[in-house]
């Protein structure tokens, strides 16, 4: 225990006289938080609309006036080129272009079925689908109002109506979902990175092989030198927690105490991953590729951005490997929705066997002699 | 005389490479041996193994009175080792890092406060005490780290290249350390590259191509190679390398 503690003494020392360290522990939670939480958003506003109205009818008028009266659009270009609007569109200054045909109000009159033509930019295919949506939900409203118009005796009560409900997140504020998960993100990075380093920047400056020919115990040397990321990372999620009750209002529904209990063997994981890099590197650089190697994939795999649901079934299954996914599971859940333990039952067991496996494979792999 | 250190047919090799061949050698507790060998020679090699650092492929080794295979503590415990590569913290100040190193051998807190003060003391290093190591000058940094490295008064010491690129000065005042800790009756196990010091050693080695060439008091390699210094015969024997660095 003595030598555990001369150790830790020596790496909070070392940490905390490296000039990065406090930048890292303080101010890359604030910035990540709001950044991320910030711009990682799918919603789209006032997406650029250009318009060709061919048949300038009261009807026709009436449709584009409802797309300006829309906050998701905004109608930048009026023409009656379609030739014009695509040129805009291939420089990216339209996103959207809605072609109203002759004889569109005609065709109302006499009862035929009118069309009208949506072109939309689909680089980005989930923000085309949702500009889709948008338009044609502007659409279909206009024609229920035609529809009334002509036959009276259907009223608004008519045929299936579907009121909505959105639990745990009613404002469908995409910056709910997002602060969990930089969370997540801010304690993974802080411990995947930080230690890994450490340990292998003991190898680079050749300080290693002094402390192997001391009679310093394997577990001894672990513990002491991931402990000290330990407790940094907890200390920068409570740190976060307190900023993003500050600043976005979002606090934990659920115990605080499972938060941080759970937090805490998920570090082991993430530390046993650090450890991990550390046994298979020999320089700082090749831990810091290696690390980030397996973080951008963890990342993008976790289901911070994107549901997990969604991804093909193969990164599905490779999901059951990273441990990112379960803890922001178990995050997103508790903080969002105040789910106890019981309910979350399934992430803490997920969790618990990933940090016991990675740490012992990172223990395993350590070695003192060559 | 008690012997430290004993070697029977030690071999490392690293895949079709021979770093150290059938070593055979024996070192008296007490006294001051100096390994020396081209740069390539496989000194190193054999050093991280004595120290427990390294598995040897195969041999026979007794360290400090143990078995290095079944005793890796009990040898580790009664050596201390300075490595070529600097091993002090650059980034803590002299009395952390005694204190760092003393605490990790176990030193209770009394013990390690007095030798700070003493070791303050010897090195004159009053005016650094606060200073981190990083800004010491390079003779004071070897000195520390030899101080540190016989903290906990082990009964042998290895010291790798402990002199490379320090100036004549303080060369002179790390030997007399050297021969003051081998008067206390720790065996000192030394490599060097200069030949002035090979003299000051009891007895010498001499590595060739993983393979040692030659063994015994400088004297009497004098004698045997018809040398009037250490120099001649370290030349004599080391052109006979195939190995280039």
């Amino acid at each position: 225990m003595r030598v555990i503690r001369y150790i830790i003494q020596k790496e909070f020392k070392q940490i905390f006289r490296n000039r990065m360290m406090l930048p890292i522990i303080f101010v890359m939670p604030v910035i990540q938080l709001i950044v991320l939480s910030y711009t990682a958003t799918f919603e789209i506003k006032e997406v650029r609309l250009g318009v060709v109205d061919m048949d300038q009818s009261y009807s026709s008028r009436e449709l584009v006036s409802k797309f300006q009266g829309s906050p998701f659009f905004k109608l930048v270009n009026f023409s009656f080129s379609i030739a014009e609007l695509e040129k805009e569109m291939q420089k990216g200054d339209l996103q959207q272009i809605v072609v109203i045909p002759q004889n569109f109000e005609a065709a109302i009159n006499k009862g035929e079925n009118p069309k009208i033509q949506i072109i939309t930019d689909a680089v980005n295919g989930s923000a085309a689908s949702l500009m889709t949506y948008y338009t044609s939900s502007i659409v279909m409203d206009y024609n229920r109002q035609i529809l009334m118009e002509k036959q009276p005796l259907l009223t608004a009560t008519t045929g299936i109506r579907t009121p909505y409900q959105f639990w745990y997140n009613p404002e469908l504020d995409y910056k709910n979902y997002m602060v969990p998960g930089i969370l997540v993100l801010l304690v993974t990075m802080i411990g995947a990175f930080l230690s890994g380093m450490n340990i292998v920047r003991e190898k680079e400056i050749g300080t290693i092989e002094q402390l192997n020919v001391t009679p310093i115990r394997k577990y001894e040397f672990i513990i002491g030198k991931l402990l000290p990321f330990w407790i940094i990372a907890m200390f920068d999620l409570a740190f976060g927690l307190i900023i993003a009750k500050l600043i976005f209002g979002i606090y934990i529904l659920g115990s605080v105490w499972l938060v941080f209990a759970v937090a805490a063997i998920y570090l082991l994981a993430v530390l046993g991953l650090g450890l991990f890099v550390s046994t298979i590197t020999e320089t700082q650089q090749q831990a810091m590729f290696l690390a980030w190697f397996f973080m951008v994939i963890f990342i993008m795999l976790s289901g911070l951005f994107t549901p997990t649901e969604s991804m093909p079934i193969w990164a599905q299954w490779l999901n059951t490997i990273n441990p990112i996914t379960y803890f922001m599971r178990f995050m997103r859940q508790v903080i969002l929705k105040g789910s106890s333990i019981m309910e979350v039952m399934d992430e803490i067991i997920s969790i618990t066997v990933y940090a016991t496996s990675m740490l012992s494979l990172a223990v395993w792999r350590y070695r003192k002699v060559n | 005389m008690e012997i430290a250190i004993s070697v029977k047919n030690m071999v490392k090799k690293f895949g079709d490479f021979v770093a150290n061949d059938h070593l055979n050698f024996e070192v008296y507790q007490g006294e001051i041996f100096g390994f020396l060998g081209a740069n390539g020679a496989g000194k190193t090699t054999a050093i991280k193994i004595l120290c427990g650092i390294s598995s040897p492929s195969s041999g026979e080794l007794m360290v400090a009175g143990y078995n290095i295979y079944k005793n890796r503590d009990k040898v580790k415990k009664s050596i201390g080792y300075m490595s070529q590569k600097f091993s002090l913290y650059d980034d803590l100040s002299i009395a952390e890092n005694i204190e760092f190193y003393g605490g990790i051998y176990g030193l209770s807190r009394q013990i390690i406060k007095q030798k700070t003060a003493e070791y303050i003391h010897e090195l004159a290093l009053e005016s650094y005490e606060k200073m981190r190591v990083i800004d010491l000058p390079l003779g004071i940094k070897q000195k520390l780290a030899f101080s540190v490295a016989v903290i906990h008064q082990p009964k042998i010491v290895f010291l790798d290249e402990p002199t490379s690129g320090v100036d004549p000065i303080t060369r002179r005042q790390f030997w007399e350390m050297i021969y003051r800790e081998a008067a206390n009756g720790t065996t000192v196990f030394v490599t060097t590259h200069y030949m002035d010091e090979a003299e000051y050693c009891n007895r010498v080695s001499i590595m060739v191509d993983g393979r040692i060439e030659a063994l015994g008091t400088p004297s009497e390699l004098k004698n045997q190679y018809s040398a009037s210094s250490m120099e001649e015969v370290f030349i004599h024997l080391a052109r006979k390398a195939t190995r280039i660095d």
